[in-house]
């Protein structure tokens, strides 16, 4: 695909990039239920719905749990689905996240990362998607808002690729990016429509035999969603995860083809390394507050400290080797969490990044640091303090405590 | 193919040649009434036709992988979804056809659900497609509990009946609370059909599915289908059971066109002659579920069962059209 020329600057915040994207993206159906912060996603739908922009059956439903899952079955039907979500909507949508990834329903989903309660907090953390991080869905966390655009057009192009067939969370910072007016680059819409093409069926055979797509179809009945007891059950879910290897590609893949057509990719479209090559002291993040820490390394590097970054953009599936090389010769790794696994000492991107650099020959002095619950601000003094607890730790050599709370009073 | 139900009479050669949608070897037990109601609803069926289905036993029966009762295309997705399921297979269509990615042809949508994933899990996502307008018929197998789970009582559990949670102990004689009324529920929706019915009344129950097809919006459809396993009855007396319910008024059978609500064959005979409306006693006597209702320090039990039961009925005669 050759570079598209002009690209419009829009001032969008978060939530507006991602409905324009969906917009561009030719969705069919959406259905979806609104939740602080992922509401603006559905008014600006609406809105275009309401004014014929996009040919899409938008489906306001009563719960969160009926969103998905008409949204599931829509996509069992044959369609483009999109839905938005946050916190407690997500939460309550549990059940149908397994069953949606089950089905191989490509639905793909936006959220807008917010605090679960209790107490209630409409704050942005990342704890609600962390906590769906078993259910099969693919898991693509955005840095800002351009980011944010982009990766709602690639999601369906990730989720609907007939070796992949799954389920796809595009995470944005709730608030922080959700809300949070930027310029973003948009392409022209016969490109973003070329781009993500009609969707693909992958093909199944019938009873009898016949080769015919998967979808529901008075011409070819087919069943789906049956009761798969001892005998089948366990070969299915083995299928799921042959599905997230091959997603660990797609990504890689749709990363590199749509930074040749828009100039924009985002590291390797697993992880995004800063500063890396020669680091010795390094954090790992996911979400908005790599842009902060973005800035930090800069300025640690001008006063020659060798630092660095390493953002993992996407958490599911787990990019286990493009971990361990982009980390390979660091000294001391900071894993931020905004979310805490209760009573399992750290966050689970903690534990994940711990879990894939095992296997090096070398171990770095890796640190967990829990942060900005509940939308809980963290400044570029406390971010920059991460670097020097890392520095103080190579310095003498020994480590204080493991996991450590950013911004916390205790 | 298209007839319409003033057209269709039904007749027992014309539902006979007609082949079965929903098939034989499925692994329901023996006497089952909502398989018997499955088979039959899948007769009144009149072109292209998609069913979903709630789980629970008749969803468990038919779909055991890697084999199926359906010769239609068919989905589950969970317990409490399947007028979600209906929404979303409808938007879906409705968008494809509009951009030539179906055939251009009108498809009939069933979403199924017994009476625990009606009443209880399922009345949300139930009156939320309702509220939406989604072209689609609910069709309820009502076997008066959890049965798929091993007989727990549901919002559709009559009084006195023991389940496994309303067991007949010695001081709570089983289910103390009566059942949801559903239908009058759906009907408070001003949806544009709404019925009951029993499939000892075939022919009834036929042609109310394809009423309920018929219209374009969404149509509630009650049906009354014994558990022998869950009542503790005799397995060759569903069908007898299904025809006591509607005798003793315990079930009516009705229609409600545009809220217009009429009483169909079965109780309107008995409405035109009170005198064979049968006791309740009738219906309960053989069903293992109430067996512990009849000593007599329960007997206030049967009574309050039978004045309730009264009371409904007189409610019902009024809401309808004179008989």
């Amino acid at each position: 695909m050759k570079k598209v020329g002009k690209q419009e600057m829009m001032a969008l915040n978060g939530d507006e990039a991602v409905a324009y994207a969906a917009k561009q993206s030719d969705v069919d159906v959406v259905a979806a239920y609104p939740i602080t912060p992922q509401t603006i996603i559905v008014e600006r739908f609406s809105e275009y719905v309401a004014n014929g922009e996009v040919q899409t059956e938008f489906v306001c439903t009563e719960s969160e749990h009926s969103a998905l899952t008409a949204c599931l079955a829509a996509s069992a039907t044959g369609a483009r689905t999109f839905t938005a979500s946050a916190s407690a909507g997500l939460a309550l949508m549990h059940e149908m996240l397994f069953v949606t990834s089950g089905c191989r329903a490509p639905v793909v989903m936006a959220i807008a990362n917010r605090a679960l309660s209790a107490p209630l907090n409409i704050h942005g953390d990342q704890s609600d998607s962390m906590a769906q991080r078993d259910s099969g869905w693919v898991q693509i966390y955005v840095e800002n808002t351009q980011e944010a655009y982009d990766s709602i057009i690639q999601a369906f192009r990730i989720a609907e690729d007939v070796g992949v067939s799954l389920p796809v969370i595009v995470g944005l910072d709730g608030f922080t990016l959700s809300h949070t007016l930027e310029n973003v680059k948009v392409l022209p819409d016969d490109v973003v429509l070329k781009f993500v093409g009609v969707r693909p069926l992958p093909n199944v055979l019938t009873h009898e035999g016949k080769s015919v797509p998967f979808k529901l179809d008075p011409e070819n009945p087919m069943t789906m969603g049956p009761i798969a007891l001892t005998n089948y059950y366990f070969e299915f879910k083995r299928q799921q995860e042959e599905a997230m290897k091959n997603a660990l590609e797609k990504i890689q893949e749709i990363n590199k083809e749509f930074a040749k057509m828009t100039g924009r990719g985002y590291g390797d479209g697993l992880v995004e390394p800063y500063q890396l090559d020669d680091a010795e002291v390094a954090v790992v993040c996911v979400g908005s507050t790599s842009g902060t820490l973005k800035t930090i390394v800069d300025e640690l590097r001008q006063e020659g400290v060798k630092a660095g970054l390493l953002r993992l953009r996407t958490f599911r599936p787990l990019p286990v080797e493009a971990l361990r090389s982009a980390l390979q010769s660091v000294k001391a790794v900071a894993v931020m969490d905004k979310s805490l696994s209760f009573g399992a000492n750290g966050g689970a991107v903690y534990h994940e990044v711990r879990h894939a650099l095992y296997d090096n020959k070398v171990h770095p002095t890796i640190v967990n640091y829990i942060y900005g619950l509940g939308g809980r601000d963290s400044s570029t003094s406390e971010l920059r303090r991460v670097y020097e607890d890392l520095l103080r730790m190579l310095k003498t050599g020994s480590v204080e405590k493991p996991v450590h709370y950013l911004g916390l009073r205790e | 193919m298209t007839s319409t139900s003033q057209e269709w009479k039904f007749t027992t050669k014309e539902i006979a040649e007609k082949p079965d949608l929903f098939l034989s070897g499925h692994r329901a037990c023996a006497g089952c009434g909502p398989a018997t109601v499955l088979r039959l609803i899948m007769k009144a069926t009149r072109g292209p036709t998609i069913v979903t289905e709630a789980t629970g036993c008749m969803e468990v029966v038919s779909s055991i992988y890697p084999y199926t009762s359906w010769a239609v295309p068919w989905l589950h997705t969970a317990f409490e979804t399947a007028a979600a399921n209906a929404s979303g297979i409808e938007a879906a269509l409705k968008v494809m056809r509009k951009k030539g990615r179906v055939k251009d042809e009108h498809v009939d949508i069933i979403a199924l659900a017994g009476d625990g994933g009606t009443y209880d899990i399922g009345l949300q996502a139930l009156s939320g497609a309702v509220e939406r307008g989604h072209d689609f018929l609910f069709i309820l197998y009502d076997n008066e509990g959890y049965m798929n789970t091993g007989i727990q009582r549901s919002g559709g559990t009559p009084m006195g009946a023991a389940t496994t949670t309303t067991p007949a102990g010695s001081v709570i004689p089983g289910k103390l609370e009566a059942k949801k009324p559903i239908a009058e529920i759906m009907l408070a929706h001003e949806m544009e059909y709404v019925a009951t019915a029993s499939a000892y009344y075939w022919r009834d129950l036929l042609t109310k599915v394809r009423k309920g097809l018929e219209v374009e919006g969404p149509a509630f459809l009650h049906v009354f289908a014994p558990c022998p396993r869950g009542w503790r009855s005799d397995p060759a007396k569903t069908m007898e059971y299904s025809k006591l319910a509607v005798e003793s008024c315990v079930f009516p059978v009705w229609e409600a066109v545009n809220g217009k609500r009429q009483l169909s064959t079965p109780s309107k005979l008995i409405a035109l002659a009170p005198q064979k409306k049968k006791p309740v006693n009738d219906y309960m006597k053989g069903q293992g579920r109430f067996r512990h209702l009849f000593t007599p320090q329960n007997q206030k039990v049967l009574d309050e069962i039978q004045r309730l039961t009264d009371e409904r009925w007189e409610q019902l005669l009024k809401k309808c059209e004179p008989v």
